[in-house]
């Protein structure tokens, strides 16, 4: 295997708390209901074309992506639409959703369910990523992107690399680290596809040391068997936010993306290990993305679990099979510690950003007392992308936005790197992300002008 | 049921806090201390009380009274003040002087300025050179190390850079190098032994507390330029193992100049205000009308922190 390697600049290292890496993927039980939310992308929410009423099947489209940067959405479940209407999602807000009573599991015709690994790649590269496209991918980390959208390689530009993020940097979730574990041979196909969709000759596997088994194993995977040609494995440094797309680049390549341009300029294209899987699904056995693995997790739960879970499924129920809400939760999270977003209800639905379900405690999300600024310039070590964050989140409260941008903050990737750091609690990335949402709106109506 | 909190991202936090990394300042005083107490006696103890009492109360009743704000000396940033103003100043001074003292640096230099982390001057630097100012006589006296534990009228005696202001060379070539390692000289109590300074400072290294380069580029200037002032001509300058192990330099680069609040912001700005302090030091030692200029050194960087600040910015990904 190559060398353990890492972006040089800023990082941290929070408590790892990786409770359920050894808890093996359980396909969670189908719930009476589902509750699948129209928007469940970063970009327009899709249109219904269901109504009250009609039957469908798994994997029937069920409501269509509206504009470019959008998403199809499929029924995770076959049964009766009982309604469209709002629901309390994981931001926070009510927002519509279709609402369908589950009857059996029938899928619909076309889709291979069965386990077979499907190896030969007979589609060419357009019809891969229409596929992609039509089957509703989108980016599991987190930030759900649509992939297609990623894998349309601009006719001026090359890629030269397919970079699988592997990194899983948050802390508490495992839910890729199991994927890879226990679909090594599909998911090493679906780099296989990307590969070809984006036409390049490499694909890399980055993976953070603290998954030296996953990592170990592919590496076996791919140098015996000459199919997986021009795939590497490569570990990383344990570092946060090493799965960060920018970071994940400067670590395998060497390559900086440009500030404000995409991460094709440097030749590659970075996609998350449970996007793969469901892109190996979605082309290789026709399958929408209905369903993926969500880590339930935290300190007082009894039993963190990875939970393979149909689009919908309300989280209280995966929280009752993990043992139920710990007494002590404080703290309800949609994804990671570092870049989730808390919730006010245990009900809402999991959408395909849900990588994990989190209950911090007490004690870990109590908030902390914020004292002055000591100027000990921790912020700007930690922080990956070289900005000021002590300088932009005072320049954001004077809400002087012309300032925020000429300090770049628009590079800021979010990644809370600052605040974790910070030794007087400031709220630097709350701050920052207003300041940032601010002046973003600034550049845009000046462009608009 | 249980009550369920809203918060941005990031929802867990380091542990570091501005009390941890006070305290842990503290705690690497006090090898230093340890020493002092041993060769100083009860007089070491007795100043370290008084002015740590003076700065804890100061910032209170500031805080209270004229900024009527919320208390903040359980940070322990007033204690640390205390600490530093005591060991910068010797043993056998009034202790009203100390008071004087612990007033000026927690009342003018810090608490005037907004308190904790609005300062732009080093507190306890500003309250020594205050003193040194306003009682000359008191502030350079030095009792000579060991006597009775409990004597107050003390024996006193030159420090190793007075001796070498007044007689030259030659008034210090029988000195002994390992007596200023491990403290057994004259001068302020807490800024004698080289040797447990670089123990705390390396545990704040370690402990990632502060950077090994700005104590490291302090006394590597200051070794340089006088190494090669005294390869010229070795009659008028002493060696540079003379001037390391002399005055408040060790006490200066591993706890004053590397202070958070008065010092730059990225590794490029502290390695430029440490080659100023460095510099700067050693002008004042060979030829600036004090013995010493650790302080003064200190000072005058702090003010230019802001400029420094501005000139050195961390480099962006991606540009």
């Amino acid at each position: 295997m190559n060398p353990i390697k890492t972006f040089p600049k800023g990082g941290v290292h929070p408590e790892e708390n990786k409770l359920s890496s050894d808890q093996p993927i359980i396909t969670f039980e189908i719930p009476k209901q589902v509750i699948i939310p129209l928007g469940q992308c970063l970009g327009a929410p899709a249109e219904p074309i269901v109504a009250k009423g009609d039957k469908v099947k798994v994997g029937q489209l069920i409501a269509t992506a509206k504009g470019f940067i959008s998403a199809n959405v499929h029924s995770s479940v076959s049964g009766t639409v009982n309604k469209i209407d709002e629901v309390m999602d994981h931001t926070g807000y009510r927002k519509p959703a279709i609402f369908i009573d589950v009857e059996g599991d029938e899928w619909l015709e076309g889709i291979d369910t069965s386990n077979t690994l499907v190896k030969d790649i007979t589609l060419t590269s357009e019809e891969i990523i229409e596929r992609i496209k039509q089957h509703g991918i989108v980016g599991l980390g987190g930030a759900t992107f649509p992939t297609y959208v990623k894998l349309m390689i601009p006719k001026d530009k090359k890629a030269e690399y397919v970079i699988i993020n592997a990194a899983e940097c948050e802390p508490y979730l495992t839910c890729d680290n199991r994927l890879l574990l226990e679909k090594p041979y599909e998911f090493l196909v679906g780099v296989k596809v990307i590969m070809k969709a984006v036409n390049a000759p490499k694909g890399v596997v980055g993976i953070e040391v603290n998954k030296m088994d996953a990592a170990k194993m592919l590496d076996e995977i791919v140098k015996k068997d000459k199919y997986f040609e021009g795939i590497e494995i490569q570990p990383l440094k344990t570092k946060y936010p090493q799965g960060g797309e920018k970071q994940l680049i400067k670590s395998v390549t060497g390559r900086e993306v440009p500030s404000g341009k995409l991460p094709i300029e440097t030749g590659c294209v970075v996609v998350n290990v449970a996007s793969t899987f469901a892109i190996y699904e979605a082309v290789q056995k026709n399958k929408p993305l209905v369903y993926r693995v969500v880590t339930v997790t935290g300190k007082s739960v009894k039993k963190p679990s990875n939970f393979l879970t149909r689009i919908g499924t309300p989280a209280n129920m995966l929280i009752e099979a993990a043992g139920g809400l710990p007494e002590d939760t404080a703290n309800l999270i949609n994804g990671g510690p570092m870049m989730g977003k808390s919730v006010s209800v245990t009900t809402f639905p999991t959408i395909k950003g849900t990588s994990g379900i989190l209950m911090l405690n007490e004690k870990d999300a109590q908030p902390r007392k914020v004292s002055n600024c000591i100027r000990c310039g921790k912020c700007m070590q930690a922080c990956p992308m070289g900005l000021e964050p002590y300088l932009l989140n005072r320049l954001a409260r004077q809400n002087n936005f012309e300032e925020t941008e000429k300090h770049n903050i628009m590079d800021c990737i979010e990644c809370g790197s600052c605040e974790f750091t910070c030794p007087a609690n400031i709220p630097l990335a709350d701050y920052i992300r207003y300041g940032k949402n601010k002046t973003g709106q600034l550049i845009r109506s000046r462009n608009q002008k | 049921m249980n009550q369920l909190t809203i918060s941005g991202s990031p929802h867990v936090h380091g542990d570091l806090s501005v009390k941890k990394i006070m305290y842990l300042v503290i705690l690497a005083l006090m090898p230093a201390f340890a020493v002092s107490v041993y060769f100083f006696g009860f007089n070491a103890i007795r100043v370290t009380l008084i002015s740590v009492a003076t700065c804890v109360l100061t910032e209170f009743l500031i805080q209270k009274y004229l900024m009527k704000g919320e208390c903040t000396i359980g940070d322990g940033s007033a204690i640390l003040t205390g600490i530093l103003l005591a060991f910068n100043v010797p043993s056998n001074i009034p202790w009203w002087m100390v008071v004087v003292g612990g007033i000026v640096a927690i009342g003018i230099a810090k608490m005037s300025f907004g308190g904790l982390g609005k300062n732009p001057f080093n507190p306890a630097l500003v309250g020594r050179v205050f003193m040194l100012i306003s009682f000359p006589v008191a502030m350079t006296t030095w009792p000579v190390p060991n006597q009775n534990f409990w004597s107050v009228d003390v024996i006193t005696g030159p420090t190793t850079l007075g001796l070498l202001k007044e007689g030259g060379v030659n008034a210090v070539s029988n000195i002994n190098y390992w007596d200023m390692l491990i403290g057994n000289t004259g001068g302020s109590f807490g800024e004698m032994c080289a040797m447990a300074l670089i123990i705390g400072g390396l545990f704040l290294i370690i402990m990632k507390i502060i950077d090994w380069q700005t104590p490291f580029i302090i006394i590597a200037t200051v070794a340089l330029v006088s190494f090669i002032c005294w390869r010229i001509d070795p009659t008028t300058y002493v060696n540079p193992l003379y001037h390391i192990l002399s005055g408040g330099l060790m006490l200066g680069a591993f706890f004053m100049a590397t202070d958070m609040v008065t010092s730059p912001m990225t590794i490029g700005g502290k390695c430029i205000f440490a080659l100023g302090v460095g510099l700067l030091t050693i002008i004042i030692r060979l030829w600036g009308q004090y013995p010493e200029g650790m302080s003064f050194a200190i000072l005058i960087m702090n003010a230019v922190v802001p400029l420094i600040n501005k000139g050195f910015k961390p480099k962006r990904f991606g540009v």
